[in-house]
């Protein structure tokens, strides 16, 4: 966007604010994501109609009815691969993606990591509450090993996806992690998905009171978080615990929780968080900090990099090709191979 | 060299069969006779004919690949029922082939190929050359390997490389033969090998070694000539259903001023129309090669959202993928073409075979009440025409559009009199840009609501797969508002009807019998119903281009006649389709074979209804 653009909008969450009456679940974790969204777009520096939000099926997919913006409300699983045709014909439109984990990981999981692996310029915002909630309460691709649900009474066989691992995996240039209880870390994360350039994922953690209630309670209750949620920043050690007393190196490829107060290790010791490491090592073993007990749940921004975008190239390489061959004209591509004459013309 | 003198024989139309391994280029060198016969002026239509296996054994007769050819001094329609003349470079090209013949056919065989291991894998017991099995045919016997082999002894190339010529004997013999010009391929060869000149200087001494063996052997002692067609004025160039397909859409967006853009996921037999818009970057041409079918689709759909003429290629089994999307694009009303190149099927089916049996998918093959607009290719020149036709359909309606070609086709070519561009009529678009009095679905005297893209100030809104209440566009589970949209969407299709031209009939005004079809078997049809006709049969004939929905006088054409015969590549899908809109009786005649219609077997059948005259 360019600066003069930036001076002209002048907008506040309300003009973000569309008339559709809001229905999701009183309660629902939504409603925070809704409110940081509508709050954190006037800081895009891009003009309304120039924002375009797309979705595919679920709880999560009627947040486009709800943001003053253009809007799609697709099919389920669908919603990426939308956005990729909405981004390639028009890279000029901020274009966003709102997702649940069903949509996203399980009927769309193929259209998700094609497009990470593409680095198409759209911000991904996945609502992980690791349960099906439109449809009454089934176990996700994110539900824990043994969960019990409708569709699981003697306890799910299926492992989970760690959706911060497969975006690092699938390529993701921006990945994230926030949740819907920590509003200001939710907005900070918005507002940096929507300045970065290529796909940016951010993964929030969102409360299902009605089929997964209390799901991430360990993680956003004020007496447990702080020793339980580690905050990432870029060039800052990993500290964490109620009285900053706890702090995680890395033994080679193996993080550890080193206790700060007991004199064997200080903050010099720690791992430093680096967002721009080209290697995306450190940001894997980040994503599978939740996989091991012990280790806090990380949130923050896991990696950032730059890398051309597919919408990018796509248009670069229309232009050079119009500089190499010239604008196209119809009559000459008609006209060419081998043609032939009948008649006097 | 001692010259051979040689009768020249007048021919009126000759069908040739070039056949062998798929290894063997026979694609490459019928492409190249066809193109060379039209720019000499016959009319020509082809059928090439390959496995689904990209190399399968060497010399089996799975691998046979076959490329057909028929040209003539007059304006032909098919591509011909039965070779007058098979080029067969192995064995097992020989024994796929020999059923197809004309009972006194030239068969040109390369001799070198007939040797105990390719009898063996062909499954021949005893040699066809030696025993009585070829009787009746003229039989030539070519050493082409080793005439191969000797013009090139001098080149350097490996065996491997000096094997790989051979087509390029055939050609060049088959030019001599048929009086063609070699310039065009010789042309042709040094363009493609540019990069690899002894690879071009090789090929190109080949093919004329193969000519002026035509003219100095013995084994030939006539040569054929046929007479330019007298097609109507104009600057021609040989083409394809693909290519055709392809340049239809990249017209309409010259003509809409949109953008194209095609989301695609390769599939046999349409991917050639993604290759060729992938040719057209400097036309702003978006193609987007998808993940998968539904990806493209849904791709193309937030391209339409944003603003494009967008379209997906794709054939039978990704239609069927597709199926919920296109539902997508019914209710939240934005114009996409979907083009079906329709192939044996179901399932997987005959990935390489013609066939007609996705109507039903196309015009009904979708959750609830979800109308589209259903049209059909019937030659590869007129797919040109009907890729233009659905895009301004699309547009003019929002509405979903679905294109039908099919394999054959697809990949048969004939001489296509090029348009001038200005003669093509403009697409208006109007992007609603106006915020007063704006709803996203409000509606135009088409029923069409309005394109508003994102990037217009004050117009945001917001559409989907929910139903939607009419004018506003609101989410509404209303039930009356569901029968109303419901009624209103099917509404919009019939008012299709106003737009599209009426039901042609051709042929004999006092007819006995109307032959009604759509699609590819257009030619099949035509020569039948011609043929028919000169023997004395009353017969009549109307082709159906505009499926969902049907002309407007329909029903009047067809009370009309008394009998009413209707071929199809499939188990009578049109016929059912028409049936349940009027109240006719129709003949079918039903062919699933992968195969085309040979214009015979219409022709008997024309016969067996009317009886002997």
């Amino acid at each position: 966007m360019s600066d003069t653009e930036v001076k002209e909008i002048k907008y506040t969450s309300k003009d973000f604010t569309s008339d559709q009456e809001v229905r999701w679940c009183p309660g629902c974790g939504d409603y925070s994501i809704l409110a940081q969204m509508q709050r954190s777009a006037p800081d895009f520096g891009v003009k309304r109609e120039n924002i375009v939000w797309i979705s595919g099926i679920g709880c999560a997919s009627r947040f486009p009815y709800y943001m003053n913006t253009y809007g799609f409300h697709g099919i389920h699983g669908r919603a990426t691969s939308i956005a990729t045709g909405v981004k390639v014909n028009r890279p000029d439109l901020s274009v966003w993606v709102a997702s649940g984990d069903g949509d996203l990981l399980s009927i769309g999981g193929n259209h998700f990591i094609h497009v990470c692996r593409r680095n198409v310029d759209i911000k991904i915002i996945l609502f992980n509450n690791r349960i099906y909630g439109l449809t009454k309460g089934q176990y996700s691709p994110t539900s824990e090993k043994g969960k019990k649900t409708k569709s699981s009474p003697f306890g799910s066989i299926d492992f989970p996806f760690n959706p911060l691992s497969l975006a690092v995996g699938a390529g993701a240039t921006f990945v994230a992690r926030s949740m819907d209880r920590d509003p200001k870390h939710l907005q900070e994360m918005i507002k940096r998905a929507a300045n970065h350039k290529g796909t940016a994922f951010v993964e929030v953690y969102q409360n299902c009171n009605i089929f997964n209630d209390g799901a991430y309670e360990l993680l956003t209750d004020k007496s447990t978080k702080a020793d339980n949620v580690v905050v990432l920043e870029h060039g800052k050690p990993l500290v964490f615990g109620q009285n900053n007393d706890k702090g995680i190196r890395l033994n080679g490829f193996t993080p550890e929780v080193v206790n700060l107060t007991e004199g064997k290790y200080s903050v010099n010791d720690l791992w430093v968080h680096d967002e721009f490491d080209p290697d995306t090592t450190r940001a894997f073993i980040i994503s599978q900090f939740t996989e091991k007990p012990g280790l806090p749940t990380p949130i923050g921004v896991l990696k950032q990099e730059t890398k051309s975008t597919y919408d990018h190239d796509l248009h670069e390489q229309i232009d050079n090709i119009k500089i190499t061959k010239g604008e196209g004209k119809l009559r000459d591509i008609l006209f060419s191979g081998n043609t032939w004459k009948v008649g006097n013309n | 060299m001692k010259r051979v003198s040689k009768e020249l024989k007048e021919l009126n139309d000759v069908t040739i069969r070039f056949a062998g391994d798929s290894g063997d280029g026979m694609q490459l060198t019928g492409t190249q006779f066809s193109n060379t016969t039209a720019f000499i002026g016959n009319d020509v239509s082809t059928l090439p004919d390959y496995p689904a296996e990209i190399r399968a054994p060497i010399g089996t007769t799975y691998g046979v690949s076959g490329f057909q050819i028929h040209f003539s001094n007059i304006d032909i329609q098919t591509p011909g029922d039965s070779p007058d003349i098979l080029v067969a470079m192995n064995p097992a090209a020989l024994k796929v082939n020999l059923r197809d013949l004309k009972k006194d056919a030239v068969i040109i065989v390369n001799l070198n190929s007939f040797d105990i291991k390719n009898l063996r894998l062909a499954g021949y017991e005893t040699n066809p050359l030696e025993d009585e099995s070829l009787h009746g045919f003229d039989v030539i016997q070519v050493p082409l390997s080793n005439l191969t082999s000797k013009a090139l002894e001098d080149s350097g190339l490996s065996v491997k490389e000096i094997a790989r010529c051979k087509n390029f004997f055939a050609l060049g013999m088959m030019y001599w033969l048929y009086s063609r010009p070699v310039e065009p391929t010789v042309e042709w060869i040094k363009s493609k090998f540019k990069s690899n000149p002894s690879i071009a200087s090789a090929n190109e001494k080949v093919l004329m070694a193969g000519y002026y063996f035509g003219e100095n052997t013995e084994l030939f002692t006539t040569k054929y000539h046929v007479e330019p067609a007298k097609l109507p004025e104009g600057t021609y160039r040989s083409i394809s259903g693909n290519e055709a397909t392809a340049l239809g859409f990249l017209a309409a967006s010259v003509k809409s001023g949109l953008p194209l853009f095609l989301g695609s996921y390769p599939i046999t037999p349409a991917s050639d129309i993604l290759h060729e818009l992938s040719k057209f970057k400097n036309f702003g041409v978006r193609t987007f090669q998808a993940e998968d079918e539904i990806a493209a689709i849904t791709a193309a759909i937030g391209a339409s959202f944003s603003g494009a003429l967008a379209i997906t290629t794709t054939s039978g089994p990704g239609v069927a993928l597709k199926s919920e999307a296109i539902g997508l694009a019914v209710m939240t009303e934005l114009p996409i073409v979907i083009i079906n190149v329709q192939r044996g099927g179901p399932s997987t089916g005959l990935p390489t075979k013609t066939e007609q049996s996705d109507l039903f998918q196309a015009v009904h093959g979708r959750n609830g009440e979800a109308p589209i607009v259903v049209i059909a290719a019937s030659t590869p020149a007129d797919c040109f025409n009907m890729a233009i036709e659905a895009s301004k359909l699309a547009l003019k309606y929002m509405v979903p559009v679905m294109l039908m070609t099919d394999g054959y086709i697809a990949n048969g070519s004939e001489p296509w009199k090029i348009p001038e561009p200005d003669e093509i009529p403009a697409i208006e678009v109007k992007f609603r840009e106006e915020k007063e009095g704006y709803f996203p679905y409000s509606r135009d005297e088409n029923l069409a609501r309005p394109w508003a893209v994102p990037g217009t100030p004050g117009l945001e809104h917001r559409i989907g797969g929910l139903e939607k209440a009419n004018i506003t566009g609101n989410v509404s589970y209303d039930p009356e508002n569901h029968e109303f949209m419901v009624r209103l969407r099917a509404r919009k299709v019939k008012n299709v009807q106003s737009d599209i031209p009426d039901l042609k009939v051709t042929g004999d005004k006092d007819a006995d019998l109307l032959v009604i079809g759509w699609g590819g078997t257009f030619g099949s049809i035509t020569e039948a119903v011609n043929r028919a006709r000169k023997k004395g049969y009353k017969v009549a004939q109307a082709h159906f281009k505009y499926i969902s929905p049907f002309p407007k006088n329909t029903g009047k054409v067809l009370k009309k006649y008394k009998k009413i015969l209707c071929p199809e590549l499939n188990l009578g899908q049109l016929n059912h389709l028409l049936k349940a809109d009027f109240p006719v009786d129709i003949e079918p005649l039903n062919k699933i074979q992968g195969l085309p219609f040979k214009s015979s077997e219409i022709e008997n059948k024309i016969e067996s209804i009317l009886g002997v005259l």
